[in-house]
């Protein structure tokens, strides 16, 4: 058989939810990262738990994007499509690549499945208009009960082992070794339960035979490893990655870890993460509600500790009377918001980047607050590092804005030593300033314009702080009108005073030319794909990304002077093309935006950059 | 470690105190202040270890009046953040100052959540069934009928009953005193403050401009508080009247009031309180006691000793660290799989 190189693949796994996809394309992803691929995957499933089955709104997927350089993104359209059952192959028929391979289960093309999928005739692939695509038809289900033919099990889970055939399917056509699977199921089943272990790999090895020995598939292909940096590796996602962070952060400056969170799609695998970690000293509380989410870590903070709290859009609205708490108090905070499809309920398990202007500007009365946002599942590990140093050094509530995509995907990480990250210097006070008879909350450092972080239980230093207005230095209720705004002027500069602790904002290609793409956020892999590939072809097209909104990093004028045209790319109506419009007015922007729940494709970049370079 | 001679002012601040004359608050600050002295003086805990949080409203001005960390929230949130105070540093004394607004309405899912979870908090409830900083609208332990600004015809909601929303919740710990006898006010936030859980004290207390005589039927002077109200203590014998001449006695499941030595009731058929006892019913009947029909309810009504919240987050975390191999950051992030390029 022809082994045939390729540079990169996209496979999309794709069943019922209870049909195991998470888990075959975890393998997948895992064993070709293992054997040195870069990787970048993404699941995508539905709200609901377990939909009615064979219907396509219980569909669930996991794109697998591996190649032999590193993967920016999961990739858009898939080269191979696993699909057990007629309606996933519904789901997921308009993200096939023209040429692309399906492998469909025979066994589940019949009448009554096809129907339930929503076709309207009998053979699905004329109705979706793919029937000269590469279709491979094995009989998953029946061939994965005669492999198991002679066990003991029940028929229920003989069935449920079907996606280790499609698993074996797919790592032979790749060339991919067994060694890692199997391994895998070891440690999963073969103590809890042995003949469950046995069936699995029973199943895995039937599925990488039937690939061998029909010759259903004229080539097989293989993916050379990517040209990584050497060291040790490991796949994270970007919501455990956040929690991490926060971890590092926690040890790098001494302060617990606390968490009060309120469990939120896409968000609450972060306090699922911290919760285990009990063996670090991290404290979490799983709040009645998003408010105490927040309100438990605000009392936290004021206690000394590094407190976080998690969240998506629907709670950050609930948790916005409190932020405003934190920045009045001038407590260290750092909020995470992992944002999905809105307004409201929205779409929970979809990615967006539309909670911008609730995250700058979503409180009542003059608000500042650190915002910045993370743009890869593995740079939440240092962005979330740095949203802790930046709450703690500067003693400001930080926004860290996540998004569904960055939280739910996965790439493999060149672990870091914490050895080469630096502390973090929380201004604690233990004992009085020279020359003061009591303690002053609000006296400040004359860089910074941090205050002190006294700390209960520290004898000498009691004070009181709250949510009224407070004297400029003795931190008492005050409502005198000269005194109120000199305080607005200052929690304001103290947070335009960050930008001196930020990167200067960089820029991906020449620092002039014909188009600067702008974005923030996760969708940072697809604009720089899109790009390079424009560059490729000797277009002048550069990419500005930004990790830091508020305050923006200097030296933002000078590149957005260097182009002629600048486009704002974002996964909403124009947020942060508005935000630009305010803080650099002298530019012209121009905007791409997309509210699909789903992030951009490098076609559709492509194509509206050639259109405004073409302009 | 008793070194420490405290008095009530000690925990005085330089502020000036804010409420109106002749408001119950003033009553609660001297108590509050004086339990504090006292378990100070008996603990050891000074003045840096105690912590005030407060939600918002008259009482919830309290933290400025204190010597102590303070920490002066936002409307309803209070045992929320002092959730999270305690949870973060067990180490300190952790008050919280609160009103029948912040706590029973606004801020009601954080106070009975605080207490179903048992968390150290001492939290004074400062009940004066009206919202009085807002000027006069009804809060949610206004009498049936209440007349106020925003109930011009009168409330047509009931109110609420702390003692039954706590003991109901299975609070470890309620007492109720009212402003007027600091004496036992202070007896009750010292009882809070040895307790070891979530303790509440509703303090009766009177606003004397929007609602002034909410508690005066049975609460207005010595006298008609002999009367009608029953001070419940430990061990002791639930007898009440200026002669200590009534009792109470269980008439099937329920309470009723006997006098002694009439229709054949000696001391000997009055119940004894046991506040120890894990089974909240009795307690639940006490505080559910209300004026004309029985005597309220005054004292420690409940106290129960059950594991606290802030104590198993502690134990948890010395059990799995005593077993974990992860020790610190790169131990966490070189466990499970990883693989060398």
């Amino acid at each position: 058989m022809n082994v045939k190189e390729l540079n990169d693949v996209v496979i999309r796994f794709s069943g019922d939810s209870g049909d195991g996809m998470q888990l075959t394309g975890t393998l997948f992803s895992d064993t070709a990262a293992l054997l040195g691929n870069g990787i970048s995957t993404f699941p995508d499933y539905p709200s609901e738990i377990r939909a009615p089955q064979g219907t396509v709104a219980g569909v669930s997927g996991f794109q697998v994007h591996f190649g032999n350089s590193p993967m920016l993104t999961p990739g858009d359209y898939c080269d191979v499509l696993v699909a057990m059952n007629p309606a996933a192959l519904k789901a997921n028929a308009c993200w096939l690549k023209k040429d692309a391979t399906i492998i469909i289960d025979g066994d589940s093309l019949d009448e009554k499945s096809i129907a339930k999928a929503g076709f309207k005739t009998d053979n699905p692939f004329e109705e979706l208009g793919i029937a000269d695509y590469n279709i491979i038809i094995p009989n998953i289900t029946s061939l994965t009960k005669e492999a198991l033919k002679d066990t003991s099990l029940d028929l229920k889970s003989i069935v449920k082992c079907k996606n280790m055939f499609a698993l074996g399917i797919c790592l032979f056509i790749f060339n991919k070794e067994l060694d890692h699977p199997l391994e895998y199921i070891d440690a999963k089943f073969l103590k809890k339960n042995p003949l469950v272990a046995q069936a699995n790999v029973t199943v895995l090895k039937a599925g990488y035979n039937y690939a061998n020995n029909t010759h259903v598939f004229a080539h097989t292909y293989s993916v050379q490893p990517a040209d990584l940096p050497k060291g040790k590796y490991r796949s994270i996602n970007g919501n455990q990655a956040i929690a991490w962070g926060f971890i590092a952060a926690s040890e790098k400056s001494g302060r617990p870890l606390f968490c009060g969170s309120y469990p939120i799609t896409p968000a609450s695998v972060i306090l699922e993460e911290l919760a285990k970690r009990k063996d670090l000293g991290v404290k979490t509380v799983q709040a009645e509600d998003e408010i105490a989410g927040i309100c438990t870590s605000i009392g936290a903070a004021f206690a000394g500790n590094f407190a976080v709290t998690s969240t998506s859009g629907p709670g950050l609205s609930l948790k916005s009377e409190a932020m405003g708490l934190a920045v009045i108090a001038e407590l260290p905070l750092v909020v995470v918001d992992v944002q999905r499809g809105g307004p409201s309920t929205g779409i929970p398990t979809k990615t967006e980047q539309s909670d911008l202007k609730q995250a700058l500007w979503g409180r009542n009365g003059e608000c500042p607050m650190v915002v910045m946002s993370v743009s890869s599942p593995t740079d939440c590990f240092d962005m979330a590092f740095q949203a802790g140093k930046i709450a703690m050094e500067h003693m400001t509530p930080v926004l860290l804005l996540s998004e569904g995509s960055v939280a739910n995907g996965s790439q493999p990480w060149k672990i870091p030593a914490m050895k080469d990250y630096h502390e973090i210097k929380a201004p604690i006070a233990t004992s009085l300033d020279e020359g003061e008879s009591i303690f002053m909350p609000y006296k400040r450092d004359a860089e910074t314009l941090a205050r002190r972080w006294a700390l209960p239980g520290t004898e000498g230093m009691e004070h009181r702080i709250g949510g009224l207005e407070k004297d400029f230095l003795k931190g008492t209720v005050s409502s005198d009108p000269k005194n109120h705004q000199l305080m607005v002027n200052t929690r304001a500069e103290k947070v335009a005073k960050v930008v001196d602790s930020i990167p200067v904002q960089d820029v991906y290609g020449d620092r002039e030319g014909d188009l600067l793409v702008v974005g923030w956020g996760g969708t940072k892999g697809h604009l720089q794909m899109a790009v390079e590939q424009l560059r490729k072809e000797g277009k002048k097209v550069s990419h500005c990304h930004f990790n830091y909104i508020n305050p923006l990093p200097h030296g933002v004028k000078e590149i957005f002077a260097g182009f002629k045209k600048i486009v704002v790319c974002e996964l909403n109506m124009g947020q942060f093309a508005d935000y630009l419009r305010m803080s650099h007015q002298e530019f012209k922007y121009e905007q791409f935006n997309k509210v699909e729940g789903q992030t951009f494709t490098t076609v559709e970049l492509v194509d509206k950059f050639n259109e405004l370079l073409e302009d | 470690m008793n070194e420490i001679k405290y008095t009530q002012a000690d925990f005085k601040s330089d502020q000036e105190v804010k409420y109106c004359p002749g408001c119950g608050d003033h009553a609660v600050l001297a108590a509050v202040q004086r339990s504090m002295a006292e378990y100070g003086n008996k603990h050891g805990e000074k003045h840096g270890n105690y912590v005030l949080v407060s939600g918002i409203g008259c009482s919830s001005r309290f933290p400025y009046y204190m010597k102590t960390y303070g920490f002066h929230s936002i409307h309803g949130r209070a045992n929320a953040i002092a959730t999270g105070v305690k949870t973060a540093n067990p180490d300190l004394k952790v008050f919280v100052a609160t009103g029948d607004g912040d706590s029973l309405a606004i801020g009601g899912n954080h106070f009975i959540h605080a207490v179903r979870r048992n968390v150290n908090l001492n939290v004074v409830l400062f009940n004066n069934e009206i919202y009085g900083m807002t000027k006069g609208q009804y809060s949610p332990t206004s009498k049936l009928g209440k007349i106020t600004k925003t109930s011009p015809f009168g409330t047509v909601e009931k109110p609420f009953s702390p003692g039954e929303l706590i003991i109901g919740s299975r609070g470890t710990f309620f007492a109720r005193a009212v402003d007027q006898e600091v004496g036992l006010l202070t007896e009750c936030i010292t009882a809070a403050a040895e307790h070891k859980g979530m303790a509440v004290v509703e303090a009766l207390v009177n606003c004397v401009i929007f609602n002034n005589g909410t508690h005066a039927p049975y609460a207005g002077d010595k006298a008609t508080r002999a009367e009608n109200t029953i001070v419940l203590r430990h061990g002791e014998k639930m007898v009440f009247g200026a002669n200590k001449d009534k009792g109470l006695v269980l008439d099937g499941f329920k309470l009723k009031v006997v006098t002694i030595g009439q229709d054949g009731y000696t001391l000997d058929d009055v119940l004894t309180h046991d506040a120890h006892e894990k089974e909240p019913y009795l307690h639940y009947t006490l505080a559910s006691m209300k004026y004309p029909e029985y005597p309220v309810a005054l004292g420690v009504i409940r106290d129960v000793d059950e594991p606290n919240y802030d104590n198993e987050v502690e134990r948890q975390i010395e059990e799995v660290q005593a077993t974990s191999k992860i020790k610190c950051v790169d131990d966490l992030l070189n466990s499970g799989e990883t693989w060398t390029i």
